[in-house]
């Protein structure tokens, strides 16, 4: 049964169209990511479902309970939010507490005691329990942000990008404890990023949000790796992808329709005997991987080598694309599928099941 | 930043400019301070001590002035006086030194409990009332919103005496005229301006998420204000309640017309306790120290809040 199932949400705010005719249901246990960029409507959905705003069309369920009126506390999900997530008044214990507090649901004292102590050990904040919410580094008052939500077990957390305001190495730990913790608890997550690393990483499905409407919904790599439109293309994947004319590159074998051809860079091969004549602009050195900047026929491309790759600024080379791995866009930026795109990839460590279609509901791991 | 730093800091003076800054205020404090000192000292004085010629500093202290303020007395013949046996207390001691007996107790204690009653009582109101509309301003979609904030402030706009007329009619037909209910409910329609304006500008600053992570977690919205809120907004609660009380406390203008005996404050009562020959200058000292007290014992209690409250968004994390 699916844990919450939004049905044709449309939300406005005077003349801006937040959320648009947005379906999504999202299985128990599951964790979902919606990615778009700010002012797509994503912090809005998530009001949606926790109640704090009233769509005006379309229905909300969760748990098979029609709750599109109800209010927030008749709904059970839990809400960590983008800031200001704790009480500057209370202790880190009493922060955890509170929801175990309420009137509503309120606990005995020594089970409160027992449940916060054992979430606190969940996210190693337990030494920092008497300290004033106030006194915490943003690391952990981001932990006991989560460990508000997760001394609760509702239908569904609800999680609005609560590890932006981190700093890169601390969003790292968090985003991967947050996937054990996940995994452990069974929970059910819609979390919300404008990170596409952060997306592909956690999702067991990405939910791409553009303009207030749900663009593609489907498996981290499945959307990766055939993306509805140049929008999503451009969306996930680090460095962006390369968009090109059609007819560029020698990318031969191509539908009569596309007019924008887009190449991965991990998909540009550097060095071939038969390619295109290039010159490397810049390379920067990342560590694992290299990134190497291209001029072609005019472009500038993105490529992607290996931590040793043997490549020099002004050195002259032929490229070509990875057989197979090129996406192909029409004129309004639909991606084409179909046959003319079905030749398989052939040596592309990627390579997937070429299934068309964005409705798999097949849950990767990561 | 580096408390060793020599080089000149944007944002933190160098010593040097401490110093003089620290000692304009000090300078300043000593000169508003003066007159502070002179009452407080004048109401230990005796009332021929209190008018000498050059004026004494150092003096012979006397309880005079206190005993004063709080009886009244009248003047006998030293025969009488004497009929009467030894003085029994110490207050008798003193007023008999100026052939004098005590008849009773002045106004005076009245007239302080009527301020107490009337200035924390439409404090308390005038916050209470102003907490509420400043959240319902703050937090909700309000009809006409910025006309009735206008409204509200604009009952501030013209001077106290230009209503006072008009009020005092109005007293006279309600029967608040001279009643401790009426002089609260005055002082409160004329603070609560002051109070939602100011509050509204706190819980403004509060944000939104705090009450609406309250609700998720399945508080009610009255649960939320009480719970997140007020404990939040208290700095700003505690300023404008000095505010409030401070006005309460030194109005003068409206109890002077509004009320007779029952109800008048001390501001009124103050100044006319005359004495023999005239104004009893120990009396009124010590009338205007008693007086001072409670707005200092507060202003000092709160004062870190009131600190805090008054600059207020200079100093955001
Ligand atoms: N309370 C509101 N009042 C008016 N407009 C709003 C409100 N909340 C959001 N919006 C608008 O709705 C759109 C989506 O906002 P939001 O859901 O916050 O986007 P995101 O979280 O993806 O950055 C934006 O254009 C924003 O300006
Ligand atoms: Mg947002």
């Amino acid at each position: 049964m699916p844990e919450v199932a939004l049905t044709g949400v449309t939300k406005r705010f005077d003349k801006t169209l937040a959320v648009s005719d947005l379906s999504l249901t999202i299985a128990d246990g599951e964790f979902v990511v919606l990615l778009g960029p700010t002012g797509a409507g994503k912090t809005t959905t998530l009001r949606l479902v926790a109640g704090l705003e009233r769509p005006e069309e379309g229905r909300i369920e969760i748990d098979g309970r029609d709750v599109t009126k109800t209010t927030p506390a008749e709904r059970d999900v839990c809400f960590v939010f983008q800031q200001y997530s704790l009480y500057p008044h209370y202790t880190v214990f009493d922060n955890l507490a509170f929801p175990l507090r309420a009137p509503g649901r309120k606990r005995p004292a020594a089970e409160i005691q027992a449940r916060v102590e054992e979430i606190a050990r969940l996210l190693r904040i337990e030494s920092k329990l008497k300290n004033r919410a106030t006194q915490l580094s943003g690391g952990e008052m981001q932990r006991v942000a989560i460990g508000r939500a997760l001394v609760r077990r509702p239908s569904i957390y609800l999680m609005d990008e609560p590890l932006s305001s981190l700093d890169a190495k601390l969003r790292e730990d968090l985003r991967i404890e947050l996937k054990r913790i996940q995994r452990d608890l069974g929970a059910t997550i819609l979390y919300v990023t404008h990170d596409q690393l952060e997306a592909m990483t956690l999702a067991d499905r990405i939910g791409v949000l553009a303009e207030g409407r749900l663009v593609q919904v489907g498996a981290p790599r499945e959307v990766y790796e055939r993306p509805n439109d140049i929008d999503v293309a451009r969306r996930l994947g680090s460095p962006q992808i390369n968009l090109v004319p059609s007819g560029t590159l020698g990318v031969e074998e191509r539908p009569a329709a596309a007019t924008t051809v887009g190449v991965r860079p991990e998909d540009v091969l550097l060095h071939r005997e038969d390619g295109v004549a290039a010159e490397v602009l810049a390379v920067e050195h990342l560590g694992v991987e290299t990134l190497v900047l291209l001029s072609v026929e005019d472009l500038t491309l993105r490529a992607l080598l290996g931590g040793h790759a043997p490549v020099a600024i002004g050195e002259a080379t032929r490229i070509a694309v990875r057989p197979g791995a090129a996406l192909f866009f029409d004129e309004r930026g639909r991606r084409i599928t179909g046959p003319e795109t079905g030749s398989p990839k052939t040596g592309s460590p990627k390579t997937g099941s070429p299934k068309t279609g964005s409705k798999s509901e097949a849950a990767y791991g990561t | 930043m580096s408390a060793k730093s020599t080089a000149h800091s944007v944002v933190e003076a160098s010593s040097g400019g401490k110093w003089l800054a620290g000692g304009l205020v000090v300078v300043y404090a000593l000169v508003t301070m003066i007159p502070l000192v002179w009452i407080f000292l004048t109401g230990f004085k005796s009332p021929p001590d209190s008018i000498s010629y050059p004026p004494k500093v150092f003096f012979e202290p006397s309880m005079e002035g206190y005993v004063n303020l709080f009886t009244t007395r009248t003047r006998q013949t030293s025969e009488y006086i004497e009929s009467l046996g030894p003085p029994e207390t110490w207050y008798d001691e003193i007023v008999r030194k100026r052939n004098m007996v005590i008849a009773g107790p002045s106004k005076f204690a009245d007239r302080y409990l009527n301020s107490i009653v009337i200035g924390f009582g439409s404090t308390f109101l005038a916050v209470f009332l102003g907490t509420l509309a400043a959240y319902g301003f703050s937090r909700f979609k309000v009809p006409l919103k910025d006309d009735l904030l206008f409204f509200i402030l604009s009952t501030r706009m013209m001077p106290p005496i230009a209503v006072a007329i008009p009020i005092y009619l109005m007293y006279r037909t309600l029967g608040l005229s001279d009643t401790a209910l009426g002089m609260i409910l005055l002082y409160t329609a004329v603070n609560i301006s002051l109070a939602v304006w100011l509050l509204k500008g706190f819980i403004d600053e509060i944000p939104r998420e705090y009450e609406e992570a309250a609700v998720v977690d399945g508080y009610s919205r009255l649960q939320a204000f009480w719970k997140v809120v007020l404990p939040q907004a208290r700095t700003g609660i505690a300023a404008t309640a000095i505010f409030c009380l401070i006005f309460a406390w030194n109005e003068y203008a409206f109890v002077l017309l509004l009320t007779s005996g029952e109800a008048q404050t001390a501001p009124p009562y103050i100044p006319l306790i005359i004495g023999e020959g005239g104004l009893d200058w120990p009396a009124v000292a010590a009338g205007t120290t008693l007086f001072l007290l409670p707005i200092v014992f507060f202003t000092v209690v709160l004062r870190n809040q009131l600190l805090r409250g008054i600059t207020f968004g200079a100093v955001r994390k």
